[in-house]
Order: C-alpha cells, then sequence, then structure tokens
C-alpha cells in the first residue's frame, strides 16, 4: 500500500506503524460524568467496519506525524490522508 | 455409514461404489430450539458436542457458503495448549485432551499428528519465562519439557544457533503438541452432527435477527425467517459484522493474517517449531510442503489476501532461524480474516440480548481451539452457565479489569 502523506507525498505503508480507530483522538474526560464507562468504550469497543474506515497510522521511518488515512478494509484502496493534528482541530481542539 | 478398515477393504474391493454422501442437505425447518450461526469448525464442533453430550434436540447449523469455508480451512492446522495464564491454559489443555480422542469420537480420521512443538528461546530471559510457562503447562495437566541447547542440537541439528544477535538458547517443548488435517476436522465435525439429527444448512446467510422487547426470537436468513429458542453466534472473522445486526459493538477488530507453503521436500522438519526472536512457526505436512506463517500484516482487513512487505518479513524471520530453507519454493500463500480481540484472547458468551449467545475473538489461535470451543460453547447453550474451563471468557472483563493478555501488550490488537 502506498500512503499519500499530505506534507512528503507518496510514501511505502512500510515506513508507517497503524495504531488503529479514528476515534482514539477523541478522549474522553477522565474526570467527567461516566468516565469509567467513557473509556471502556473508547479503549475497547470498536465498530470494525467492512468497507470505508477511518484509521491513525504514525510515520515512525518519517516525520513521526500521525496520519488519519480513509481506506476501504475490504479492498485496501485509500481515499484520503489527513495530518491528524488538522482533524482534531477542525473539531475545536488547541493542538 | 460407521467407518471401519473392514468397510474399506470391502469398498475397495467392489469399485469403491458404495460410499455415500456423508451429510444431508435439508431444508431449514421453520424453528429449531437451537440454531448455531456460521458452519465453520467451531460451530460444527459446537453442534456435534450439544447433541451428543448435552443431549440436545433440534438443533441447525446455519452456513453462508460451504462448511469450512472460512478459516477452518485457512490456518495452519497446528494443535497445543502452551499458555501460561489461568483463565486459558486450562481450556486448551482440555482442548488438547479432545483432540487426543477426536477421531474415535467422531470415527472419522482427522490425521491428528502428535509430532510436538518447540519454543525457541535466544536469551536468558526468555528462557525463565518460557521455564515460568512450562511450568503452568505442567500444573494445568499439560506436559511441557524445558530444553538446554545441546538437546535441540540433537533434535533440530539444521537450526542457525549462534546467530550473532539471537542464539538459541534452550527450548520449551510441549510433545503432546502437532498438528491435525484442518478440513477433516469440519468434515468430521459435520457428519458426526448430521448422524446425530443436526441439521447443516449451507449457502443460507443470515441477513439479521428477529428481535422483540430486547429478546432475539430466531434469524432473517437467504432462506427465509428461522424461529429458534436459542440463536449462537460463531463466526469468527466476521463476528463484528454479523453482531452489528444485533446492534452491538465488540471488543474486537478484523486483520489479516498470511499463511505460506513451500514445494514438497522430503522429511526434514521433525515437528513444529516457532522462533522467539523474531514472529515465524514452520512445521512440514504430510506431504512434504513447509507451512509456515508469521506476523498479521497490521492493519484492519476484511480482504482475504495480504500485502508484500510481511512476505518479506515472514521469509526474512525463516531465513534467520532456518537458513537451509532458503532454496525451497514457495508454492502457494494466502490470507485469513481473523477476530482480533483486545486482549489476545476469545469470548465464549452471553450477550445482553436474552436467547442470543457469541462465541468468537479467537485471534489466530482458533484451530487448536476448535474442540473445546465446541465443547464449552455447547456447555453455555444447554446449562446457561460457562463452562469451568471458559469462565473468565467473557465479553465484559474488560470494564471489569479482568484482562487474560497472554502477551502483555494492552488493547492493541494489531500486537497480539
Amino acid at each position: 500500500m502506498i500512503i499519500n502523506h499530505p506534507l512528503l507525498g507518496p510514501r511505502d505503508a512500510n515506513e508507517f506503524i497503524h495504531l488503529g480507530d479514528e476515534s482514539m483522538i477523541d478522549r474522553p474526560d477522565g474526570m467527567g460524568e461516566h468516565a469509567a464507562k467513557n473509556f471502556h468504550e473508547y479503549l475497547y469497543l470498536r465498530d470494525n467496519p467492512a468497507g470505508k474506515y477511518r484509521e491513525l497510522w504514525y510515520h515512525e521511518a518519517g516525520d513521526r506525524s500521525w496520519l488519519v488515512v480513509t481506506r476501504d478494509t475490504v479492498t485496501h484502496e485509500i481515499f484520503n490522508v489527513e495530518l491528524a493534528r488538522d482533524v482534531a482541530r477542525s473539531r475545536g481542539r488547541s493542538k | 455409514m460407521r467407518y471401519s478398515a473392514f468397510g474399506i477393504l470391502k469398498q475397495g474391493l467392489t469399485g469403491n461404489k458404495g460410499w455415500k454422501p456423508v451429510w444431508r442437505e435439508p431444508e431449514p425447518k421453520k424453528s429449531y430450539d437451537y440454531i448455531i450461526v456460521g458452519g465453520g469448525g467451531h460451530g460444527l464442533a459446537t453442534a456435534h458436542y450439544l447433541a451428543k453430550v448435552y443431549g440436545g434436540k433440534n438443533i441447525a447449523v446455519l452456513e453462508k457458503g460451504w462448511i469450512g469455508s472460512g478459516n477452518i480451512g485457512r490456518n495452519t492446522t497446528i494443535v497445543r495448549s502452551n499458555y501460561g495464564l489461568e483463565g486459558n491454559q486450562p481450556f486448551y489443555e482440555m482442548s488438547l485432551k479432545l483432540w487426543e480422542g477426536l477421531e474415535q469420537d467422531l470415527n472419522y480420521n482427522a490425521m491428528m499428528s502428535q509430532r510436538g512443538i518447540l519454543n525457541l528461546a535466544h536469551s536468558d530471559g526468555q528462557r525463565d519465562a518460557y521455564a515460568k510457562r512450562g511450568n503452568a503447562m505442567l500444573m494445568s495437566g499439560a506436559d511441557a519439557e524445558l530444553l538446554d541447547r545441546a538437546a535441540i542440537q540433537k533434535m533440530c541439528p539444521f537450526l542457525n544457533f549462534d546467530n550473532e544477535r539471537f542464539p538459541i538458547k534452550a527450548g520449551l517443548l510441549q510433545r503432546r503438541a502437532g498438528t491435525a488435517r484442518h478440513d477433516a476436522v469440519a468434515w468430521g465435525y459435520a457428519r458426526s452432527a448430521d448422524l446425530h439429527g443436526v441439521d447443516i444448512i449451507q449457502n443460507c446467510e443470515v441477513t439479521g435477527f428477529q428481535m422483540k422487547n430486547g429478546k432475539c426470537l430466531g434469524v432473517q436468513t437467504s432462506k427465509g425467517m428461522i424461529k429458534a429458542k436459542k440463536t449462537a453466534v460463531c463466526v469468527a472473522g466476521a463476528s463484528s459484522r454479523v453482531m452489528e445486526k444485533a446492534g452491538m459493538r465488540l471488543p474486537i477488530e478484523s486483520h489479516v493474517l498470511q499463511a505460506f507453503v513451500s514445494e514438497g521436500l522430503k522429511p526434514t522438519i521433525p515437528g513444529v517449531i516457532t522462533y522467539g526472536a523474531g514472529h515465524f512457526y514452520v512445521s512440514q505436512s504430510d506431504k512434504g510442503g513447509l507451512v509456515f506463517g508469521g506476523d498479521l500484516d497490521g492493519y484492519n482487513s476484511y480482504a482475504q489476501r495480504g500485502n508484500l512487505p510481511v512476505v518479506e518479513d515472514v521469509c526474512s524471520g525463516g531465513m534467520s532461524i532456518m537458513p537451509m530453507i532458503g532454496r525451497a519454493r514457495l508454492l502457494r500463500m494466502w490470507g485469513g480474516v481473523m477476530d482480533m480481540s483486545m486482549d489476545g484472547s476469545p469470548f465464549i458468551d452471553k450477550t445482553g440480548i436474552e436467547g442470543l449467545y457469541f462465541n468468537g475473538g479467537w485471534c489466530y489461535g482458533g484451530f487448536k481451539a476448535t474442540p473445546a470451543s465446541g465443547y464449552c460453547y455447547a456447555h453455555l447453550l444447554a446449562t446457561d452457565t460457562s463452562h469451568e474451563n471458559a469462565s473468565q471468557m467473557r465479553l465484559d472483563r474488560f470494564i471489569r479489569g479482568n484482562m487474560i493478555d497472554e502477551k502483555g501488550v494492552g488493547a492493541q490488537p494489531n500486537l497480539h
């Protein structure tokens, strides 16, 4: 697979490490209400779809950036690659 | 028809014209007491033990394609009970004991061959960890031997003992482990289940569950609605896709694992050998091919094929521990879709929905578990209580903090 890095261009997927579901960007508030339940869902439960999937990849052998990759889990086709920082900021996070 | 040596002789002398189909191909009835969704090894084993041991009646197994078309037909056929944790090891030892009596129980040749498994250790720390694991195995009633370097040299002189980085220091040997003919396991269970009156319905895809007031009343299928008092899902590899239809999210990700077979060679590898520094495991089939595998590709996938970087990684692991295989040519390779759970251990449990049961999350250790998985799932279905050897394999173990994390890597499915 080739991951089209937004800053570095097309790179071999071998340079990256796969972390998992993109929802891990949205860490729950540990002090908030229902924190135990929210953390259980955040850490352990997954949608695990067959088809389009948004996931976090880490460019370990490159610029060490975190990416959100939109990929098809049935065909391995990659549709979109964004910097995870940009995704987080677009949701109102400061960094 | 009971198989016997006399029967084979008789058929041989009469042109083999008397063999009959091994199971029926019935149309589904309107309702059953038990519906098992998934005609793989675990589903068929569940049907067999439910009917034979627990006296279950009126049972159907529904299979989307043909029976044995999933991971029971795509694995590397290894059977072993060499786990370290209390939540796992008694279960896998139960499974190995069932394997030892499987062919007599099923009256079917599953080509169970107890040729042993040898886990190699490459550092003092790893040797000590294997000693601890061996003790856990002994305490569960399994066999385990810690071999020193000289004993391994005698047994497997072809290994690379003096790799600069990963010399062989010791090995953990389980002599009762081995391999079995994977397809024959599915067929043997199917035949036995059929003989006990189980309806095995192929080409029957479950498209949804019929729910009423939080209770599961049956399944919608490509062959119409079928009612059931108890519906038991057993579809590892596709667990998330099926349970989503019941509105459940699981602690599971689907990943692809590749396996490889070389051209046929003369007998050279005595049993199953695993490399402890890279991830590589190998055995030799009765036809002579080297059957081997390694790591997951590492990203979520429902494709039954992987990518080339892992092929290179697995083969370089093989070359590192067993340089002699470098001249062998790769004959074929394929991928299977694994239910990778959040702690690397499986589930055999009730769900929060009355009448709906779940078996899955086998990661890439499902084949060896087939008999005990079927037995314990049948126990759960018949009695509504967990079998003592599967009592920790619960869906709610993460929120209770009772993970069964054999490798200790946490909630990272692609590392288990």
